[in-house]
């Protein structure tokens, strides 16, 4: 068999028993990298020798008795909007081309201190803007499953990698849904936790409100492991927050007797795929057959949830993305006249075109006179959907839905219709308004033979009644490889 | 209702955004601007009158600590990104008129 074949924590276990050696994975590792990357594109950066370096580094630390952890050895891929010290950064934009952070973010630094090697950097829509991976300044990444489809985003490249088995895990970023969408266009699993869970240090911010790092990867268990390593209290990160109940591997229990789970109505309505429903209407039953209680409810507020997330998360791009100017890092145009025409040449040509949207939007939306009718209207949304939320909550466990209302689109099929591209995020962005876990995880395929994701919504710090649930169902399925894995 | 963006509304927000757009990308960018917020408008079929804006899902205060250098100095780093740099400073053209 083949080693890429294997899940982070299969792997991880095999080299603490000696029978793999972590150059051994990682040397496999960069050979799939540049077997499949011709077809894919999933990485901006990779870091052959580095990776080959560290290896050894960690091989050194296994045996001494140093690094005893589920993921001691285990290669990965990181989303190219996570700083990595000493390796380009570019977010896929052109005016971060040439960024190479001084600091390393706390969640890489975190799996570090688990013994992960890092391969590269994983491609992305250009700052996490876009949910195909095609407003990428560094080419298109494609779907393992199909090549003529898009692999979703904006975590597209992460989750990319892990389809086409050229890393063991990877680490993305979900702003509104940006973890779980591409997860369920590639068919692997992919969590955004707990707003405040994981600390945002070093994560190149687009919507700080809603951002969130997750992992992706295989399965649950490998999920629920990995977060594990990454969350962390980080006082250099305001918004983090101090939890306690982050064992969240010990949710991994096939056991979902008298859990409450709530199928929203307004989640299996218009614009949902019949396909994508039947998917899902079957998961539920297996998770009713497995012991939990279903049923179907009123969620309500449903379709404000984009309009109020468009303008919360333009509104802070505006404002995030005031600091790449030309000045400390990055694209500086080449003639300029003073100081703001240098500012504004800069940003034109560095920033791609949904970038420049959604700032503009922003800025609109932030300006006096529009601010309150705007801005403010959103957030009062923020705090109703909120409310819906908390209700639903009292009397379920769990929510259940799709991730996304399709299979993955083809290529250039999306970006020509800018708010129908939108409205593919219709069942994710709530989740961020609302700060909640939510899980994708593959369901099964569709007619095209592209897949299906199930979403869980948990309440917020409650990662382990989704984890229970989606390793309950996981546990009634086989992990299906994609295409290109079986290359 | 359908929102109309006038150029002279177009041309502030690109001062607040700093952004220089061609005569193309303006047209476009107030197109789709318009488009999305007439969308946006949806939001005012609800009544949120009685509703606080919430910025942060969980009570967020002023988080302070002691304004202690932990990092060390990573000036040459850090100048390493620089377009344009000179004597441990960032070059930027002239600011204020003498």
């Amino acid at each position: 068999m083949k080693l890429l074949e294997l899940t982070a924590v299969e792997l991880g276990k095999k080299i603490k028993a000696g029978e793999v050696t972590v150059e051994e994975a990682t040397r496999a590792a960069l050979d799939a990298i540049k077997a499949k990357e011709e077809k894919v594109h999933s990485f901006v950066t990779i870091d052959e020798e580095g990776a080959m370096n560290r290896a050894k580094e960690v091989q050194k630390l296994i045996d001494d008795g140093t690094l005893t952890g589920p993921l001691a050895g285990v290669p990965v891929a990181i989303k190219d909007n996570l700083c990595t010290k000493g390796m380009l950064t570019t977010c896929s934009s052109k005016i971060l081309y040439n960024f190479i952070p001084t600091y390393t973010a706390e969640a890489v630094l975190n799996l570090e201190k688990a013994g992960a090697v890092i391969l590269g950097k994983t491609n992305m829509d250009e700052f996490a803007m876009g949910s195909t991976t095609e407003t990428s300044a560094y080419g298109v990444t494609k779907n393992p499953w199909n090549t003529e489809h898009v692999p979703g985003g904006s975590s597209g490249g992460s989750c990319a990698a892990v389809a086409a088995e050229e890393c063991f895990y990877a680490l993305g970023s979900d702003t509104g849904g940006s973890i779980r969408q591409p997860s369920s266009f590639c068919g692997v699993t992919g969590i955004k936790p707990t707003y405040g869970t994981v600390s945002r240090y070093g994560l190149i911010a687009y919507g700080s409100s809603l951002d969130q790092i997750g992992p992706v990867a295989k399965d649950v268990t490998d999920c629920a492991t990995i977060l594990e390593a990454i969350t962390s209290y980080d006082k250099k990160d305001s918004t983090s927050v101090k939890r306690e109940d982050t064992d969240f591997t010990s949710a991994l229990v096939d056991d979902v007797k008298g859990m409450k789970i709530g199928i929203p109505r307004d989640y299996l309505g218009e614009g949902l795929d019949p396909e994508v429903k039947t998917a899902i209407l079957a998961a539920a039953k297996t998770l009713e057959e497995k012991g939990a209680i279903v049923e179907e409810f009123d969620l309500s507020l449903v379709e404000y949830a984009i309009p109020a997330y468009y303008v919360i998360a333009a509104a802070e791009a505006s404002s995030n993305l005031a600091r790449f100017d030309g000045v400390k890092y990055g694209y500086r145009t080449k003639e300029y006249e003073g100081l703001h025409n240098m500012y504004k040449k800069s940003r034109s040509e560095g920033f791609g075109p949904e970038v420049k949207r959604r700032i503009m939007l922003g800025s609109f939306v932030l300006s006096s006179g529009y601010y309150d009718a705007y801005y403010l209207k959103a957030l009062r949304t923020k705090a109703l959907i909120k409310q819906a939320f908390d209700k639903a909550f009292e009397k379920y466990d769990v929510i259940l839905g799709p991730a996304a209302p399709t299979t993955a689109p083809k290529l250039g099929e999306s970006l020509s219709d800018p708010l129908k591209m939108y409205l593919g995020d219709v069942y994710t962005v709530s989740v961020n308004l609302a700060g909640l876990p939510g899980i994708s995880l593959p369901c099964g395929l569709d007619s095209k033979g592209l897949p299906i994701g199930l979403q869980l919504i948990g309440d917020c710090f409650k990662e382990k009644n989704i984890i229970r649930a989606a390793y309950a169902y996981e546990q009634t399925r086989t992990y299906q490889h994609s295409p290109i894995a079986q290359d | 209702m359908a929102n109309v963006i006038s150029d002279e509304t177009m041309g502030y927000v690109g001062i607040l955004a700093k952004l220089e757009l061609s005569e193309e990308e303006k047209q476009a960018a107030k197109k789709d601007m318009e488009s999305m917020l007439d969308y946006i408008d949806k939001l005012n079929e609800l009544d949120t009158s009685k509703v606080e804006p919430m910025s942060h899902v969980f009570p967020v205060k002023n988080v302070f600590r002691e304004d202690v250098v932990e990092n060390g100095d990573g000036g040459e780093a850090t100048l390493a990104n620089a377009p344009e740099k000179r004597d441990r400073a960032f070059v930027v053209p002239k600011t204020v008129d003498q």
